[in-house]
C-alpha cells in the first residue's frame, strides 16, 4: 500500500507537466480557440459534476407527487425553535456577522449538552466548529485532513457526498460493504484499527438522536483511545427538524478541530448569526430536559418509530421487503418482486434509478435508488433497493398509502 | 475513516479476534508528517480573529470589522419573520441547492436589468453562504495549480488565502497613490494603477483577475477607463475576471458603479459577486450571490454541491422579498438602494471632519463604508520600533484599541507579506455605524489630540 500511494503522488507530478506543455502551445492558437481551454474546470472537480439530488429533488416541486425521497421532514419543526428564531431576528445585533467559528452562546450550548453525552470536558472554543450543516463540517474535516495520496475508507451504503468530497481533496475512496448494523463490538473493532494504523476517523451522526427502541447509539469518539482521533460530526437539521437552516458542527479535540477552523476562515468564514442564536436557546431548553422524556431528542424519535411501524406495514401489505431500521428516518426497500420489467429503458441506468423515475411518473410516488449511495463496485449489487423517507405527516402516509394499495389492482 | 500507511484492511481483519474491552495497541507510530493537509499551509494566519478578539475584548467604539452597528430595513426584518412564522413551514427545510427559486427569478430579473442582457436564474445565478463563499467557489472551480491570479493590492484580505488553497500563485500589482492638489485632501480616485505595470503582470499562467469595485479598504470606484483597460487585458490574454462587487450600491457624490460584465468581451469571462449582507445591511445572514454565463457557473455549481450545497432558506425567501420590493422602488426615492448611500455619504462625511481636526489624514472614499486615513503626523505615541516584523499601523491599531478604545484596521492586513511595510502608516475605519458611535469616536480622538499637545 505504501508502494501505491507513492506511485499516484508521481502520477500527478507527471500531470502537471504535461498541463504546462498544452499551455504554452495554447498562447500561439487564436484568441477564440484558447478560450474554450481557459475556461475549463479545475482538475479537483472533474468527474463531480453529476450529483443524484440534483435530478430527484426537482420532484418536490411538484405537489402532485408524493414525496417519499429526498430527506427532508414535511412536519413543521416545534413551536419553541421558531419562536426562538423570531426573537433572535428582533435583536439588531444578532443581523451581524458574530464569531467565525460559532456564535458564543451555539458553541457554549453544544458544549454543555455533548458535555453530558460524551462524559469529557469540551472546550467550546477549541473543541467545536459550527459549519454550514453537517455537509458543511464534512467538507471542512475533509479539506483539512484529507489529501493526494491519501486513502479514506467509506462503507457502504453512504450518504453520497463523501466520494465526491474524499475525490475533491485529491484522495483515493476505499468502500466495505456494511453487512449489519454496529454494535459496541463493532465499533471497538473499528477503533482498534484506527489506533493500531494511527488513522483518523470522521464520523458522522446527524441522526445520533434518532434511534429506536431496544438500539443505543454510541459515539466512537468516546471508546477508549478515539478522542484523540474522530471528529464528530452533528446537525441542527436532523435534531430540531430544521434542514433548511443548514447549521451543523464538528466536534473533536483541539489539535483536529484548528485545522477545519484553518478551512473554515478560508470557505465562508462565518455561518448565520440569528439562526445561530436561536439553535442555541433550544439547544438551551432541551439541555435542561434531558432527563424528561418530554425532551424533544426523545419525543420525536417516540414519533419516528410508530411512523416508521407504519411504513414498514404499508410497505408489506403491498407485498414489499421492507429493511427495517433501528435509527434514521429512511427505510430501503427491495423492490424486485413488483416484477416491474424496464428492460427497454436506457440499460446503462441501474434498475433502481430507472424504476424510481417509472415510479414517480406513473405512481406519482418518489423514492431515492439505492445504488445512489453506492461505490462503482457494489451499484449493482444493490440496484434492486430503493430508500423511503418516512419523516413525513399523516397526510403524506395516507396518500402514500393509498398508492400502495392500489399498486396491485392495476394492470401493468 | 482515513488511512495512511499499513498493511491492507483484509489483512488485518483475517488477524482480528475478537475482543471485549479496550484494545491493548498502542499507537506506536508516530504520524510522519503533520495531521493537516498540505492545502492549509501558509493559510493559517487571520487578521479577523485577532482584531475582532481585540475589539470585543478592548473596544468602547468599535470603527473595525466591516459590519453596520445599524439594523438591517423594516422592510427585511419583517419579511424575515414572515418567512419562519408563516403558514409555509417547509421554508425552514432544504430549497433548491443552486439557490431558493423566489430568489434566483428575482436576481435574475434584477441584475439582468442592470447589466443589460437576459440573466436565466436557474442557469446564470447561484446563491452562496455569503459572498465569501462565491469567491470561494471561483477559485476552487478555476484555479488550478500553478495557475497565476492577479489581485490588485490593498486587497480584502481572503483573496489570497483562497488563491493559495487553491494551489495557485497570487500576483500582487499595487493602487499607487498621486499627489492630490495642493490643499485637498486624498481621494480614493488618487490611488490608481499604472496600466505598463498592471499590463506586465499578465503572464501565460495567468489564470484570473480579482477586482473589487467599489473596492474594500481604499473605497475607490474603479472608472470607466480603469475598467475598460483591464477589460481589454483580460480579452488579450483569455483571462477569467473574478468581479467582488459586494459594495455596488455603495458609491457616493454621484458616482456611477460600472459592472465590468456589461463591458464588451466580459461576459462570458467573467463572475459577478454579490451580496445580501452589504445591500442590506444584514451581513449576519450570510445570503451571496454569483452571476455569469453559463459556461462559468456550471463549475460553481459543482463545488458549491460538493462543498455546502444549500444556504439557508428563511433567509434567500426574506432576501428575495427585499429585492421585489427594490425593483418595484428602483431609482426612487423610497428605495433602500437610493437612502442608505445617501445616509452613509453624510457619515463618511463626518469621519472625514472628525479626522481631519485631529491631524489624522482621510483619504476620501468615492464608496464602500469604509475610509483609510495616513497617520503618519499622528502617530507620535506608539514608538518606531526598528526592526520589528510586525507593521507600524498594525501595532498603531492595537495600541489604539487597547489604550484608547477606538478599534480600527491597519491597512498593512490589506497587503501581501512582502509589501506590508510599503504603506504602514495608514488605518482603515468603518463609518456603517449610528451618529452616537461617530460621535462617541470624535470624543477619544479630540481627547487624544489633546492630550497629546498639552503640556
Amino acid at each position: 500500500m505504501l508502494f501505491a500511494s507513492r506511485s499516484f503522488c508521481c502520477l500527478g507530478i507527471r500531470t502537471y507537466q504535461l498541463r504546462t506543455d498544452l499551455l504554452s502551445r495554447s498562447i500561439k492558437l487564436s484568441a477564440s480557440a484558447t478560450m474554450t481551454f481557459r475556461h475549463k474546470n479545475t482538475r479537483r472537480i472533474e468527474g463531480l459534476d453529476s450529483n443524484v439530488w440534483v435530478e430527484f429533488t426537482k420532484v418536490a416541486a411538484d405537489p402532485s407527487i408524493v414525496n417519499l425521497g429526498q430527506g427532508l421532514p414535511d412536519i413543521s419543526p416545534p413551536d419553541y425553535v421558531k419562536e426562538e428564531l423570531a426573537k433572535a431576528a428582533a435583536v439588531d445585533r444578532l443581523n451581524q456577522y458574530t464569531r467565525g467559528f460559532g456564535h458564543p452562546s451555539l458553541v457554549k450550548a453544544l458544549s454543555q449538552v455533548y458535555e453530558r453525552v460524551c462524559g469529557r470536558k469540551i472546550d467550546p472554543f477549541t473543541d467545536i466548529l459550527v459549519t454550514v450543516g453537517a455537509y458543511g463540517s464534512l467538507f471542512s474535516t475533509i479539506q483539512a485532513l484529507i489529501e493526494e495520496g491519501d486513502e479514506v475508507i467509506i462503507i457502504e451504503p453512504f450518504y453520497d457526498c463523501y466520494e465526491p468530497m474524499v475525490k475533491m481533496a485529491g484522495a483515493k475512496p476505499v468502500f466495505i460493504p456494511l453487512r449489519y448494523v454496529f454494535n459496541r463490538e463493532e465499533l471497538q473493532v473499528i477503533a482498534d484499527l484506527c489506533i493500531k494504523h494511527d488513522t483518523l476517523c470522521i464520523s458522522d451522526e446527524v441522526y445520533e438522536w434518532l434511534v429506536y427502541k431496544g438500539n443505543k447509539h454510541i459515539k466512537i469518539a468516546t471508546l477508549p483511545g478515539m478522542w484523540e482521533r474522530t471528529v464528530t460530526i452533528g446537525s441542527a437539521g436532523k435534531t430540531y427538524s430544521v434542514t433548511g437552516w443548514k447549521l451543523g458542527w464538528s466536534i473533536g479535540p483541539q489539535n483536529l478541530i484548528k485545522h477545519l477552523q484553518v478551512v473554515h476562515q478560508n470557505t465562508l468564514y462565518t455561518c448565520p448569526t440569528p439562526l445561530q442564536e436561536a439553535l442555541a436557546q433550544a439547544f438551551g431548553i432541551d439541555y435542561k430536559r434531558m432527563d424528561d422524556p418530554d425532551c424533544y431528542f426523545y419525543s420525536l424519535s417516540r414519533e419516528l418509530e410508530s411512523k416508521r411501524d407504519r411504513m414498514a406495514q404499508l410497505l408489506q401489505e403491498a407485498g414489499l421487503k421492507p429493511v427495517i431500521p433501528d435509527g434514521g428516518y429512511f427505510m430501503i426497500v427491495d423492490v424486485s418482486t413488483l416484477n416491474v420489467d424496464l428492460s427497454d429503458v436506457d440499460e446503462k441506468q441501474p434498475y433502481d434509478y430507472k424504476f424510481v423515475r417509472w415510479m414517480i411518473t406513473s405512481k406519482k410516488l418518489s423514492a431515492i435508488p439505492l445504488s445512489a449511495f453506492c461505490g462503482p463496485e457494489t451499484k449493482r449489487q444493490f440496484e434492486k433497493y430503493i430508500r423511503f423517507c418516512f419523516i413525513k405527516k399523516d397526510s403524506t402516509l395516507d396518500a402514500a398509502e393509498v398508492i400502495l394499495k392500489n399498486w396491485n389492482k392495476q394492470t401493468a | 475513516m482515513l488511512r495512511r500507511v499499513g498493511p491492507s484492511l483484509r489483512h488485518f481483519l483475517l488477524e482480528r479476534k475478537s475482543s471485549a474491552g479496550y484494545s491493548s495497541y498502542s499507537s506506536e507510530e508516530k504520524m510522519s508528517r503533520p495531521v493537516q493537509a498540505r492545502r492549509l499551509e501558509g493559510i493559517d494566519k487571520n487578521i479577523w480573529v485577532e482584531f475582532v478578539k481585540l475589539a470585543a475584548t478592548y473596544s468602547t467604539v468599535n470603527l473595525g470589522q466591516g459590519f453596520p452597528d445599524f439594523p438591517p430595513p423594516d422592510f427585511l426584518k419583517k419579511a424575515f419573520v414572515r418567512a419562519l412564522s408563516g403558514e409555509n413551514h417547509m421554508l425552514h427545510q432544504y430549497t433548491r441547492g443552486f439557490g431558493h427559486p423566489p430568489l434566483v427569478k428575482i436576481l435574475a430579473q434584477f441584475f439582468g436589468k442592470l447589466l443589460g442582457r437576459d440573466v436565466d436564474p436557474m442557469t446564470n445565478v447561484m446563491v452562496t453562504v455569503g459572498a465569501y463563499q462565491a469567491l470561494f467557489c471561483c477559485f476552487q472551480a478555476f484555479v488550478d495549480e500553478g495557475d497565476e491570479v492577479i489581485i490588485i493590492e490593498p486587497f480584502f484580505d481572503c483573496y489570497e488565502p483562497m488563491v493559495k488553497m487553491a494551489g495557485g500563485m497570487p500576483v500582487f500589482v499595487q493602487l499607487r497613490p498621486k499627489a492630490p492638489k495642493d490643499g485637498q485632501l486624498m481621494s480614493s480616485a488618487d490611488w490608481q494603477l499604472d496600466p505598463a505595470e498592471l499590463a506586465s503582470k499578465f503572464s501565460e499562467r495567468t489564470k484570473a483577475i480579482v477586482l473589487n469595485s467599489p473596492n474594500n479598504p481604499l473605497g475607490k470606484v474603479f472608472s470607466r477607463e480603469e475598467l475598460e483597460f483591464i477589460a481589454d487585458l483580460c480579452v488579450k490574454h483569455d483571462v477569467l475576471c473574478i468581479s467582488d462587487e459586494v459594495y455596488e450600491w455603495l458609491v457616493y457624490d454621484g458616482k456611477e458603479h460600472i459592472r465590468i460584465a456589461s463591458l464588451q468581451g466580459m461576459w462570458d469571462r467573467t463572475v459577478t459577486i454579490g451580496s445580501a449582507g452589504k445591500s442590506f445591511s444584514a451581513t449576519g445572514w450570510k445570503v451571496g450571490w454569483t452571476v455569469g454565463s453559463n459556461r462559468l457557473l456550471q463549475h460553481l455549481r459543482t463545488v458549491h454541491q460538493n462543498s455546502a450545497y444549500h444556504c439557508a432558506t428563511v433567509a434567500q425567501e426574506a432576501v428575495a422579498q427585499g429585492f421585489q420590493r427594490e425593483l418595484e422602488l428602483y431609482g426612487k426615492p423610497e428605495s433602500y438602494f437610493i437612502q442608505l448611500p445617501k445616509e452613509l455619504q453624510q457619515k463618511r462625511d463626518w469621519l472625514v471632519q472628525s479626522l481631519d481636526a485631529v491631524g489624522m489624514k482621510p483619504i476620501i472614499p468615492e464608496g464602500t463604508y469604509f475610509l483609510v486615513a495616513d497617520i503618519s503626523e499622528f502617530k507620535s505615541d506608539v514608538p518606531d520600533v526598528p526592526d520589528s516584523d510586525e507593521p507600524y499601523d498594525s501595532r498603531f491599531a492595537k495600541w489604539m484599541v487597547k489604550n484608547k478604545g477606538l478599534a480600527a484596521i491597519p491597512l498593512s492586513a490589506f497587503y501581501c507579506g512582502a509589501h506590508k511595510n510599503n504603506y504602514n502608516h495608514f488605518i482603515r475605519f468603518c463609518f456603517a455605524k449610528e451618529e452616537a458611535t461617530l460621535k462617541a469616536a470624535n470624543d477619544i480622538l479630540q481627547k487624544w489630540k489633546r492630550e497629546k499637545t498639552s503640556p
